[in-house]
């Protein structure tokens, strides 16, 4: 009774090797993809490969620009790992990322005499504490009401949206000669983060993979990151062994928009220095298929992050001198999100004729 | 401002013929969403089937230079996005929220892709003339009415003419039992005989060509050009209006009036000068879809098997 007379047939010892292999597959699939699409778009993909190695790892600037971006997407992507480990859907990093934006950049601009190293850690906590809130509407309403997390953090995703639109036009525009722009006043230069000398990586780079080390301890180690994974691989079962499953929801969305919340503090404190229209560019969501590809482990995470972030810069270089088109890189996102589920099913059954 | 011209006629014509207007992709997502749902999978990506729609059937146009002939294109590859999510979802049985996303990104990403593949990188974007008005004779000259439901192009009445069509066949036919058993008890309807593979995969496409549907009335029949990311998440909002409506075609019809209206407010309350922020009325459907849902959350059960995947022998 199958449409396509395939019948799944579970495998009774899936190989470790083959499922350790399957995201690492998936990266050299989706770079091949990336080959069969350049071409089809009159490019030569080999000469386009060289221009993203290059564009991406060429040297110090252009590595600084891919850590940049992998720094944002390994911090939302730790944030969706907490999530979805705990089996909560959260789509709504775009819009943790841009509450904890406004959150850090309100902090700086209203804080002006403190010392910089304790602004840092403040902006750190508001943002933390923007996106927390954010994600825990969420939670909340999936804890309470059993709302669909996944329609209510988007319907967020859109609030945070026009919310930053409005405020980047209205209460915190920049008056006078900036103010021709929709854009807050810029941050005293004192409170940017350090920079790497000669590139534009900051030390939102080290929080990132600091946070990586903080994320497996807090899951492997802690009775919290126990009860999340507990509620992950049953909630019923842990309802019954006494774990509180509604407020396990609400602290994984709050630990998941909280860590988006501070790589939304990194855009603004690390790149932007003020508060501008479009600041997430689809972290959120790039986020996603940065721990899916990362098979939701933090380390695995860190480097799935950095081979997204170098696609993405890699490829905005090709485009510069090659003239292929970056929308490439969402297409590929979504054949990686898909091929990953297939190779998880590859690994784990076989594909039998019904 | 002139508050009295909120009450004069013509104001409340071309604010309620736009909001029609823009109900109307909403409308037909919203629609596919509901049969997707009811069989047991929820598409999340509905916004990349649209973008799919919008792109292909404005491609299909500007190649056939036939309107009706792009619209057939996009139908087509709405139901190829539609048939890719079954496959995942259906035969593959993988996580429906994941696959969701996977189609939104590819939908998103492609679609974006092959128009500069289709026209290079252009300055000025190629212009069609798109699907014209079909003003009907008689009820269009009624007063109100007429220019409010009647002045539209034909996606328009389609999507209004599939309200009650699709209403009727999932509550009143057998086709429409068959999808509801499947969506609330897949093992007792494959007990019955019903083949539960086929019919999800029957309703995730349709799903996927009214999505394409949807998004094909942005690019050919509303604004006549295709843009990258067009239609700006109005297909997440069809999926939430799917539960606005408690999985009702009539009712998820009346959740995007709500949303099209709020646009349409939006629209003229922007370019009367008004000192209310414009985005505090965009922000509004979405606030309410999250207040409404809070409040129907007691009441409103999606079915039953819905992200339950269907694997016989393992009730």
């Amino acid at each position: 009774m199958s449409v396509l007379g395939l019948r799944l047939e579970k495998r009774p010892s899936p190989s470790p090797a083959l499922r350790a292999l399957a995201p690492v597959a998936t990266a050299v699939l989706a770079l091949a993809a990336s080959g069969v699409l350049i071409r089809a778009a009159g490019g030569d993909p080999f000469e386009a490969m060289a221009a993203i190695g290059v564009g991406a790892f060429g040297n110090l600037q252009n590595f600084g620009e891919t850590m940049v971006k992998a720094a944002a997407l390994i911090l939302v992507g730790l944030g969706m790992i907490v999530a979805f480990r705990t089996q909560v859907a959260n789509i709504g990093g775009e819009g943790q990322i841009i509450m904890g934006a406004i959150a850090g950049t309100w902090l700086g601009l209203t804080l002006i005499d403190v010392h910089p190293a304790v602004l840092f850690a403040l902006v750190i906590l508001i943002s933390f504490a923007a996106g927390a809130f954010w994600g825990a509407i969420a939670g909340w309403l999936k804890a309470r009401l059993q709302l669909n997390e996944v329609i209510v953090t988007i319907m967020l995703n859109y609030l945070a949206i026009y919310t930053l639109n409005w405020l980047v036009r209205g209460p915190m525009r920049a008056p006078g000669l900036a103010g021709g722009f929709p854009q807050s006043e810029a941050l005293a230069q004192a409170a940017w983060w350090p920079r790497l000398a000669g590139t534009r990586m900051h030390v939102g780079v080290l929080l990132a993979l600091a946070l990586a080390i903080l994320v497996t301890v807090f899951l492997t180690k802690t009775p919290w990151g126990y009860r999340l994974r507990a509620v992950g691989a049953n909630a019923q079962a842990a309802r019954y062994g006494g774990i509180l499953v509604g407020r396990t929801i609400l602290l994984a969305m709050v630990i998941s928009g909280g860590l988006a919340g501070i790589a939304g503090a990194g855009e603004i404190y690390g790149l932007h220095h003020r508060l501008l229209d479009g600041i997430s560019s689809g972290y959120g969501y790039t986020g996603i298929v940065v721990a899916l590809l990362g098979k939701l482990n933090p380390y695995a995470t860190v480097l799935a992050g950095i081979f997204f972030a170098a696609l993405a810069v890699g490829m905005e270089a090709m485009q510069r001198s090659l003239g292929t088109p970056f929308a490439l890189i969402a297409s590929i996102q979504g054949l990686v999100v898909l091929m990953m589920l297939l190779a998880d099913v590859l690994v784990e059954y076989r594909i039998r004729k019904a | 401002m002139d508050w009295s011209q909120f009450l004069e006629e013509a104001f409340l014509v071309s604010l309620l013929a736009g909001a029609l207007r823009l109900s109307t992709p909403i409308i037909l997502a919203g629609l596919g969403e509901v049969y997707a749902e009811r069989s047991g999978v929820l598409n999340l990506g509905v916004e990349g089937v649209m973008l799919m729609g919008a792109f292909a059937s404005f491609w299909g146009t500007t190649v056939t230079g036939s309107a009706w002939l792009g619209l057939l294109i996009g139908m087509l590859a709405g139901a190829a996005m539609g048939a890719l999510m079954a496959f995942f979802t259906v035969t593959l049985k993988v996580d429906q929220v994941i696959s969701g996303m996977g189609i939104y990104l590819l939908g998103g990403g492609m679609s974006s892709f092959l128009y500069r593949i289709a026209y290079g990188v252009r300055m000025l974007p190629p212009s069609i003339e798109g699907l014209s008005g079909l003003t009907i004779p008689v009820l269009s000259d009624l007063p109100i009415i007429g220019p409010v439901l009647f002045q539209h192009d034909a996606l328009v009445y389609i999507a209004l003419i599939l309200v009650p069509v699709l209403g009727f066949i999932l509550s009143r036919t057998t086709l429409g039992l068959k999808i509801r058993a499947v969506g609330e008890n897949p093992e007792a309807a494959d007990t019955l005989g019903i083949n539960v593979d086929a019919t999800r995969y029957l309703c995730v496409i349709l799903g996927g060509v009214l999505g394409a549907l949807g998004g094909a009335y942005i690019s050919i029949a509303h604004l006549k050009i295709f843009a990258d990311n067009m239609t700006v998440g109005r297909g997440f909002i069809a999926v939430a209006i799917v539960y606005f409506g408690k999985w009702r075609p009539f009712m998820t019809f009346v959740g995007a009036l709500v949303f099209g209206s709020a646009y349409a407010l939006q629209l003229w309350i922007q370019a009367s000068g008004a000192p209310i922020p414009h985005q505090l009325l965009l922000m509004l459907p979405y606030a309410l879809t999250i207040v409404i849902l809070a409040v129907v959350a007691r009441q409103a059960r999606g079915p039953a098997a819905l992200t339950r995947p269907f694997r016989r022998g393992e009730g």
